[in-house]
C-alpha cells in the first residue's frame, strides 16, 4: 500500500516535472531556432553582396564572339574565299573528367581521326582555364544528330555552330590565296590573346596569312546565362563582332584559270604582271593541292602523299622556285652593254660556235654547232647567240653587271604581298665570297652572261623585272592587294598602291633597241619563238630561255630529237610582254622539264596572252597592229 | 467471448466518429506547412507538377493515417507498443540480412510499397521508451536510463549499420527525448553528455569514408569546390543571394539552373532561402517553433505518464529535423540525409510525420477521458 500511495503522489510530482521540462525544451528549441535564424541572417544580410555576386558568377558568363573572317575576291568580285556555316565539337576540358575515357566513348559516336585527337592534345596543353577546344571540325548532320541524343552522356563536350574558310576555286588560287588552318601553340604566341579568343583558324599560307590581321576582324561577345553543366540557356546582352576586311586581289580568277590549264598538269609557274603598275594579274603554281583540305585539319594520309609527292605539289613555286634564268636574262644584260656604253647597238660580234677567254682553252659554246656569223645586239637576242653575250660581260666585268643587274630586282625578293618569298641568287663577287667563301673566277662571269651558273631567279622575279623592262625602267613592287571593303555593305575602296622605285637611268634608244630584239624573237624569221604571235592581234615582244639544270659533262651538242631526254636536264623558261609598244601585260613562264623554252614555255605564255585579251573592255586598248609575217614587225631582222 | 470484442470494436467506431477530435492550432499550422511546401516544391521541381501530385497524394495518405490514429486511445497505443517496437526492429533486421553485402541498403520492397523499416522506427522507439518508463519511478534511476538507453541504442545501431546517419540520429533523439522529459536529472544529463563528446572522437576510426568526409567537408567546403563541398557552397550561395525578400518564387537561379543539387529533397531548404529570403525564411521558422510549442502544450496536457512522454517527445524530435536540415544547408552541421519536415519531396518521411502527429492528436483527443 505503502508502494501505491508513493505512486499517486509521483504522478503529480511527474507531471509537474513533465512541465517544467517541457518548457526547457521549449526554451531550447527557442534558442535553437534562434542560432539558425542568427546563420541565415549572417548569410541572407551580412554576406549577401559577396553570395550575390557568386549567384551571379554561376550563371552570367561572358562569351567571346569571333569575327567573321574577311572575304577575299579577284579583281572582278569573282569570290576566292568565303565562309561557310558548319558545326564542330568543343570541348570544356575542367567538365571533363576522365579524358581518355571520354574520348573512346566519344569516338564510338562520332568517328574521330588521329589527326584529330592529336590537334586536340596539343590545343589542350595551351588552353586557357574554362576555355572550350574543338575536338572535331565540320560534322556532318549525322554525326550532329548521334552526339544529340548522346549529349547527356558527355558532359563538357558540345556541338557549337561556326564559320568554316571555304575555298571555292579549289587548286586553282591554293598558292596565292593560302590557306587558314587551326592556330598553332606558336602562332598563339604572336597574336593578341584577346582577339584571338574563340578563334580556331588562322591564316597559314599566301594571302591569308599576309592579310591576316585585316582579314581577322574585332571580337565581340555575349553575355549568356548558363547552368552548371555550362550550358547556355539564354542570352543576356551581346556585342557583335567587327567582321574582317574583305580584300580585293588584282588577279583576274578568268587568266589564272588559263594560265593553270595551260601547263597541262606540267610542273611549273607562271606570272603575270601589269607593267604599267606591279599588279599581278595572275599567278600560278604547278601542280597544286586542295586548300579545303587544310581547313578542317588534313589527314595524316592526305598530308603525307602531299609532302612526298615529288612533283612538290605545296611548293609555291611563283614565289620560292628557283630556276636559272638561262637566256632570259639576255635583254637585259644587252640593255646594260648599251646603257654603260660597252657597245652600240650597231656593234656586231663574229660567232663561230664556241668562244674562248683569251689565254684560256676552255670553250663555251654557241647553241648552234657553227655559230651564227656575225650579229648585232638585234640579232643576238633574236637568236639567243651565246658568244654576243660571253664577250659583252667578259668586257663588263662582274661588278658592273651585278650592279646593274641588281636594279631590275634580280638578287632579292620583290616584295610583292605574300610571306615566304625566296631571294634567288644574283652573281657577284660579294655573292660568293658570302656564300661559298671563295674568290671570283673570270670563267663564271662569262656563263653568268647566259644567265648560267649561280644564277636563280623566281618567277615573279623574272615577271616583276620584265614589267620594269617593258615599262621603260621604272619599277613597280609587284601585289596583289588592290581594294578592300569593311563589313558585308561596306564600299570597295582601293588601296593605294606602292610608290614606284626610283626610274633606272637610261636613253630611250637603248631601249628601243632591245625592245626591237624581243620582237624578233617571235617576229623574226630566225626568231627563237616565231610563229608565237600568228592571229594575236598585237605585237608580242618575248625571250626565250631554256636552262640546263645540271652542267655538261661531255662536249657533245646535243641531238635535238631526243625531246624526252632533253626535258630532264632543261627548264624552258619563256619571258614575254604585249602590246609590245604599250605594254599591259608581262609574263614570266617557267617549265621545269621543257625541252626547250621556245617551244614549250611560249605556247603557255600566248594561251595567257589570248585570255588576257579576252578580257579587256573594248576600247581599252590601242587599235589592234596586227603584224605580217615575217617584215611587219617594227625592227625585225634585217 | 464474443461480446466483448463486438463491443470494444463499436466503442472504437463510435470514438472514430466523434467529433472535435483534433487540435485545429495544430492540424491549421499542419497544412499550412504542407501548403507551403507544395508551392516551394513546385518551384524547385522546376515548375512539374507531377513532383507535386505525388507529394500531395502522400500528404492524403499521411493526412488519412493522422486521422485514422487520432481515433486510436493512447491506452490502446500503451498496449501494443511493445509488440509494434519488437515488430519494427525486427523489419530491421531482416533488412540487415536481405541487404548483406550492398552497401547501403534501406528499403524493404512489398511490392506495391516500398518504405524503410528505420521511418517506423521513428515513432516505435520513443514510444517503447515511453511505455518502459511510466510504471517506473521519475525522474528515472541509472539502472532504467540504463534499460532505455539499451531499447534506443539497438534500433539506433542497426539504422546507423545501414548506414542511414541521419535516420539513425533521428531515432536517438526521439528517444532521448523521452528520458529527458521524464526528468532524468541535470546531473546525469550532464554526465552522460560529457561522456559522449568524450567517446566521439574513439568513433572517428569507426566512421565510412565518406562520413569521415562530409566531416571535413563541412569544415572546409572550399578544399574541394567542384567535388565535396559543392553542395553546401551551392547550398550557401543560394540561401547568400537571396537576400531579405529573396529572388521570388520561381526565380531561383540555383535551383533552376542546376547548380544545388538535391534541390528538391535534402537541400529544398536553400531554394526556400533563395526564392523567399529571410523574410520566408523567419515566417517557416515561426510555424516551425509554433507547432513545437503547440505539440508540447499538447503533452503538457495529457493526464497519463505515457503518453505526455510520448507526446513530448514527438514535438521535440520535429524540432531536431529542421534544426539538423537548417543547420546542413547552411553549413554549420555536416551532410547528412535529414529532410526538412514536409517540405523536402520524399514519401516515408512524410506519412511518418504525419503519423506521429496523429498520435498527439490522439493524446489531445484523449486528455480527459483517461484516469
Amino acid at each position: 500500500m505503502a508502494l501505491k500511495s508513493t505512486r499517486i503522489k509521483n504522478e503529480q510530482l511527474e507531471a509537474h516535472l513533465f512541465r517544467v521540462r517541457a518548457l526547457t525544451g521549449f526554451v531550447l528549441v527557442a534558442f535553437a531556432l534562434l542560432v539558425l535564424a542568427g546563420r541565415f541572417f549572417w548569410l541572407q544580410i551580412v554576406q549577401h553582396d559577396e553570395y550575390a555576386t557568386r549567384s551571379t558568377q554561376n550563371r552570367v558568363h561572358l562569351r567571346r564572339l569571333p569575327p567573321p573572317r574577311g572575304l577575299i575576291y579577284d579583281r572582278n568580285g569573282v569570290l576566292l574565299a568565303d565562309n561557310v556555316p558548319a558545326f564542330r565539337l568543343d570541348v570544356v576540358p575542367e567538365r571533363v573528367e576522365n579524358m581518355d575515357e571520354m574520348l573512346d566513348q566519344l569516338g564510338m559516336i562520332i568517328p574521330l581521326s588521329d589527326q584529330d585527337i592529336k590537334d586536340f592534345r596539343r590545343s589542350l596543353k595551351q588552353h586557357r582555364a574554362f576555355q572550350s577546344v574543338p575536338l572535331k571540325l565540320r560534322l556532318n548532320e549525322d554525326e550532329i544528330d548521334r552526339f544529340a541524343i548522346n549529349r547527356w552522356r558527355f558532359p563538357g563536350v558540345d556541338v557549337v555552330p561556326y564559320l568554316s574558310r571555304n575555298y571555292p576555286q579549289g587548286a586553282l588560287f591554293a598558292h596565292v590565296v593560302g590557306h587558314v588552318g587551326r592556330i598553332s601553340a606558336e602562332e598563339l604566341k604572336h597574336v593578341d590573346p584577346d582577339r584571338y579568343d574563340g578563334t580556331t583558324h588562322i591564316g597559314k599560307t599566301g594571302i591569308e596569312r599576309y592579310y591576316e590581321s585585316q582579314l581577322h576582324g574585332e571580337p565581340g561577345y555575349e553575355v549568356v546565362e548558363v547552368n552548371a553543366d555550362q550550358r547556355v540557356q539564354r542570352v543576356l546582352q551581346t556585342h557583335p563582332p567587327v567582321p574582317g576586311e574583305s580584300l580585293y586581289l588584282s588577279i583576274d580568277a578568268r587568266l589564272q584559270k588559263a594560265a593553270y590549264q595551260a601547263f597541262q598538269g606540267q610542273a611549273g609557274s607562271a606570272v603575270a604582271i601589269d607593267p604599267r603598275n606591279g599588279q599581278v594579274l595572275a599567278m600560278v603554281s604547278v601542280p597544286s593541292f586542295d586548300p579545303n583540305l587544310f581547313v578542317g585539319g588534313i589527314s595524316s594520309t592526305d598530308y603525307t602523299q602531299l609532302l612526298k609527292d615529288p612533283e612538290k605539289p605545296l611548293l609555291d613555286r611563283a614565289i620560292r622556285g628557283g630556276y636559272p634564268p638561262g637566256s632570259t636574262v639576255k635583254p637585259f644584260i644587252g640593255l646594260g652593254g648599251l646603257e654603260l656604253d660597252f657597245r652600240k647597238p650597231s656593234d656586231t660580234v663574229m660567232s663561230t660556235g664556241v668562244f674562248y677567254i683569251p689565254g684560256q682553252v676552255r670553250g663555251y659554246r654557241d647553241d648552234q654547232r657553227n655559230g651564227a656569223g656575225r650579229v648585232d645586239l638585234v640579232q643576238a637576242i633574236e637568236q639567243s647567240v651565246n658568244t654576243y653575250f660571253y664577250k659583252l660581260v667578259y668586257d663588263m666585268g662582274i661588278d658592273k653587271l651585278s650592279t646593274w643587274m641588281a636594279q631590275f630586282g634580280f638578287g632579292k625578293p620583290t616584295g610583292i604581298d605574300l610571306p615566304g618569298e625566296a631571294a634567288g641568287v644574283l652573281p657577284s663577287r660579294e655573292w660568293k665570297r658570302i656564300h661559298r667563301n671563295q674568290p671570283w673566277f673570270i670563267g663564271e662571269t662569262v656563263i653568268s652572261g647566259i644567265g648560267q651558273g649561280y644564277w636563280v631567279v623566281t618567277p615573279v622575279q623574272l615577271a616583276s623585272a620584265l614589267a620594269t623592262l617593258a615599262d621603260g625602267g621604272v619599277p613597280h613592287r609587284p601585289h596583289l592587294l588592290i581594294a578592300t571593303r569593311k563589313g558585308i555593305d561596306g564600299k570597295r575602296t582601293p588601296v593605294k598602291p606602292p610608290a614606284p622605285g626610283k626610274p633606272i637611268a637610261h636613253d630611250p634608244k637603248d631601249w628601243q633597241v632591245v625592245r626591237q630584239g624581243m620582237i624578233a624573237v617571235v617576229n623574226g624569221d630566225k626568231g627563237t619563238a616565231r610563229g608565237l604571235g600568228d592571229g594575236f592581234p598585237y605585237v608580242i615582244a618575248g625571250k626565250t630561255g631554256t636552262a640546263e639544270r645540271y652542267s655538261r659533262t661531255t662536249n657533245a651538242y646535243e641531238d635535238r630529237t631526243n625531246l624526252e631526254a632533253l626535258a630532264r636536264r632543261h627548264r624552258a623558261l619563256f619571258e614575254g610582254y604585249t602590246p609590245a609598244s604599250d605594254p599591259r601585260i608581262a609574263v614570266a613562264v617557267v617549265v621545269e622539264h621543257g625541252a626547250w623554252g621556245g617551244s614549250v614555255a611560249a605556247p603557255i605564255a600566248r594561251k595567257i596572252f589570248d585570255a588576257w585579251l579576252a578580257e579587256q573592255p573594248p576600247g581599252s586598248l590601242p587599235p589592234p597592229t596586227v603584224p605580217k609575217k615575217p617584215d611587219a614587225a617594227s625592227g625585225g631582222t634585217p | 467471448m464474443m461480446q466483448p470484442l463486438v463491443m470494444r470494436l463499436r466503442r472504437f467506431a463510435v470514438r472514430l466518429w466523434e467529433h472535435k477530435r483534433l487540435d485545429w492550432p495544430l492540424m491549421s499550422a499542419l497544412m499550412l506547412l504542407a501548403g507551403v511546401g507544395l508551392i516551394t516544391l513546385y518551384s524547385a521541381g522546376d515548375e512539374s507538377m507531377r513532383l507535386v501530385v505525388n507529394q500531395a497524394l502522400r500528404f492524403l495518405l499521411g493526412g488519412a493515417l493522422l486521422l485514422l490514429i487520432s481515433r486510436i486511445s493512447p491506452r490502446d497505443l500503451r498496449t501494443w507498443t511493445p509488440w509494434l517496437y519488437s515488430f519494427s526492429v525486427l523489419l530491421l533486421v531482416i533488412v540487415a540480412i536481405v541487404g548483406e553485402g550492398r552497401g547501403a541498403y534501406r528499403w524493404l520492397d512489398l511490392g506495391v510499397v516500398r518504405f524503410q523499416p528505420s521511418e517506423l522506427l521513428k515513432l516505435t522507439t520513443p514510444m517503447m521508451v515511453a511505455w518502459y518508463l511510466h510504471p517506473r519511478h521519475l525522474p528515472p534511476s541509472w539502472k532504467h536510463i540504463l534499460g532505455a538507453a539499451v531499447l534506443i541504442g539497438v534500433p539506433a545501431g542497426l539504422i546507423a549499420e545501414q548506414p542511414d546517419l541521419g535516420t539513425a540520429l533521428l531515432v536517438g533523439a526521439a528517444g532521448t527525448f523521452v528520458l529527458f522529459l521524464s526528468g532524468m536529472g541535470w546531473r546525469r544529463i550532464l554526465f552522460l553528455l560529457g561522456l559522449v563528446l568524450l567517446a566521439a572522437p574513439a568513433a572517428w576510426p569507426f566512421l565510412h569514408d565518406y562520413q569521415r568526409q562530409r566531416v571535413l567537408t563541412m569544415l572546409n567546403p572550399e578544399s574541394d569546390p567542384l567535388g565535396a563541398g559543392w553542395h553546401i557552397i551551392q547550398s550557401k550561395i543560394a540561401v547568400g543571394s537571396g537576400g531579405f525578400f529573396g529572388k521570388g518564387w520561381q526565380h531561383g537561379t540555383q535551383s533552376h539552373l542546376e547548380f544545388l543539387p538535391e534541390h528538391t529533397t535534402d537541400f529544398v531548404f536553400a531554394v526556400f532561402g533563395e526564392e523567399f529570403g529571410l523574410f520566408g525564411v523567419l515566417l517557416l521558422l515561426g510555424l516551425y517553433l509554433f507547432i513545437v510549442g503547440r505539440s508540447l502544450w499538447i503533452a503538457a496536457q495529457a493526464r497519463e505518464t505515457y503518453a505526455r512522454l510520448l507526446a513530448g517527445s514527438i514535438g521535440l524530435s520535429f524540432f531536431v529535423y529542421v534544426v539538423v536540415n537548417g543547420g546542413m544547408i547552411t553549413g554549420l552541421l555536416p551532410v547528412v540525409g535529414v529532410p526538412l519536415p514536409l517540405i523536402s519531396y520524399g514519401g516515408t518521411s512524410a506519412v511518418s510525420l504525419l503519423a506521429g502527429f496523429g498520435v498527439l492528436m490522439s493524446i489531445h483527443a484523449h486528455r480527459k477521458m483517461l484516469k
